[in-house]
């Protein structure tokens, strides 16, 4: 009991440390801005009172709707439409040579063709607004989550297959509680990767076919010369990536809860 | 069957439902298994011929490579055999068929370590038409009967792999097979959890009153269990033998392994298994 909580102290006392040193060394890069920039009269790199200013203008809150809200929501639609459809393919894959090696070519071609070269034909093809954001946050992150769930899936241990044949299990439950959770933890390498990718793709695509969005203020605001504006945007961008980032973090301690169990046994 | 007194085994005869005749539950019939290989075929199994009474405690013994696993996966449905055939009840095997259950040698890779105890239990029940309250029932039943009631909100990687085994024991168990088919269940633990293994599968299938098939390559475990040793030997492996295990129905690790009848039988058997006729 006592070496028991003795050990959650020690445990509790890391974690604290942690977080204290991820809280420090951002706010001590911001004081070191601050300080440095407070005199600046660069038109590049302004004061970063006046960033703080024009982040407050622009984002608290008058464009959260107009221009933030449809960025998260073509992004969480464009993302999750990835994650859906690389599971749904890289399962059939793993699960059926045949498809695999019936679509290894094309698969390897349109892997092998950069993300961002799609977004003038996307333009072409569904024009500037959402579907077109939606279509490249797609074919450009699906494939890690794809290939990732092919790999994960022909990776499982032939035995699984051994028990779901012998015991008669349903397909459904092969499926759902065997095939996909003994994959999971390369699946959600996979989506780590196109969350990423995904993040890019908005804000490309927002920069180069769109009428609003947090790319397009990005662009707008450096075309206006509003330097301070550009700089906010980028803030913006940074702060979001850090929560998607928690938030992911969070999924994945849900999921791979298991995973981590399991090796923090056999070590 | 010479030397086989029935009156020594009454469980036997009792786990028959009355109006049947005690036929094999299991029979296999000139089993042959071939392997591809880049030196050309290799035969594993050649011939096998075999009968497992309903109700017995069939031991399988072989020396290893004898290719007692692939018997087992032929028996169990999982293998589709070169030549001949499994027969349960006298109908042909082509697919695991659901009066058959399976404990796999190794633990680790059999259980699903994302879900718990209960669940990994549980797992096989929701393909069959049980309702949800009888799953739940047979799910305790089975821990219970293997000494794992209080385990089972535990993942399998947190148990010592005796316990993880006994999981899998219960897994089979809850699944109310009429026959349990075991491959090398004991041969990943040590040899103290090995005995205690050993007695408690003697345990529940008195419990159950279940079939037992059970392969091995230790000669002690297969008399020690057995209420009859299948000696399977050669390169590629046939039945050598089939002998009766005159032991009784109550066994213990001390003093049956002492039976000058024990002695005697595990002489027999290693003989066998070297090729020499005892």
């Amino acid at each position: 009991m006592a070496f028991g909580s003795q050990v959650t102290t020690r445990g509790l006392t890391r974690r604290s440390a942690a977080l204290a040193l991820e809280l420090v060394v951002p706010a001590a890069i911001v004081v070191a801005w601050w300080l440095a920039s407070s005199g600046s009269t660069s038109l590049y790199f302004p004061p970063l009172s006046k960033i703080v200013s024009a982040f407050r203008q622009i984002w608290l809150f008058s464009h959260v709707g107009p221009d933030a809200g449809p960025s998260l929501e073509h992004l969480a639609a464009g993302y999750l439409l990835a994650s859906v459809s690389g599971v749904v393919v890289g399962v059939a894959i793993g699960l059926l040579p045949s498809v695999g090696e019936a679509l290894a070519p094309i698969l390897e071609a349109l892997r092998a063709v950069p993300a961002l070269a799609l977004v003038p034909a996307a333009v072409l093809i569904l024009g500037i607004g959402p579907s077109m954001q939606i279509g490249v946050i797609v074919s450009a992150a699906v494939w890690p989550v794809l290939l990732n769930t092919a790999d994960g899936v022909r990776g499982i241990d032939p035995q699984v297959n051994d028990v779901a044949r012998s015991y008669r299990i349903g397909w459904r439950d092969r499926l759902l509680r065997m095939v996909l959770r003994a994959a999971s933890p390369q699946i959600v390498a996979g989506m780590r990767t196109a969350l990423s990718i995904a993040v890019v793709m908005i804000v490309f695509s927002e920069m180069v076919g769109s009428t609003n969005g947090i790319g397009y203020q990005l662009l707008q605001s450096q075309r206006a010369f509003d330097i301070p504006g550009m700089w906010s945007a980028m803030i913006l961008l940074g702060i979001l990536g850090y929560l998607l980032n928690i938030l992911f973090r969070g999924f994945e301690r849900g999921v791979l809860a298991w995973h981590r169990g399991m090796r923090g046994a056999s070590d | 069957m010479t030397g086989f007194d029935t009156s020594q085994k009454p469980m036997t005869m009792e786990a028959l439902p009355t109006g049947t005749t005690p036929g094999p539950i299991l029979s296999v019939r000139g089993l042959s298994q071939r392997y591809q290989s880049r030196a050309g075929d290799r035969l594993v199994l050649d011939g096998v011929d075999l009968d497992i009474r309903q109700g017995s405690f069939a031991c399988i013994v072989g020396p290893s490579g004898a290719g007692k696993t692939t018997l087992l996966r032929c028996m169990s449905g999982l293998l589709t055999p070169s030549e001949g055939e499994v027969l349960l009840h006298g109908k042909p095997v082509d697919r695991p068929p659901a009066s058959l259950a399976v404990v796999f040698q190794d633990y680790s890779r059999s259980l699903m370590p994302w879900m718990s105890v209960e669940h990994n239990v549980l797992l096989p029940l929701r393909s069959k038409p049980v309702s949800k309250q009888e799953r739940v029932e047979r799910t305790r039943a089975a821990l219970a009967a293997v000494g794992l009631s209080g385990a089972t909100d535990q993942y399998p990687w947190q148990l010592s792999g005796g316990m993880q085994q006994r999981v899998a024991i219960a897994r089979a168990l809850a699944y109310q097979p009429e026959a349990l088919l075991m491959d090398e269940p004991f041969a990943s633990v040590d040899a103290q959890t090995r005995a205690e293994l050993e007695d408690l599968i003697l345990g529940v299938r008195a419990e159950f009153g279940v079939t037992v098939v059970l392969v091995t390559h230790d000669i002690d475990e297969a008399v020690y269990l057995g209420d009859e040793v299948v000696v399977l030997s050669g390169s590629p492996a046939r039945v050598r033998e089939r002998l009766e295990v005159d032991l009784g129905a109550e066994r213990d690790q001390l003093s049956t392994k002492a039976r000058p009848e024990f002695v005697a039988l595990r002489t027999r058997v290693l003989g066998l298994i070297r090729g020499k006729n005892a």
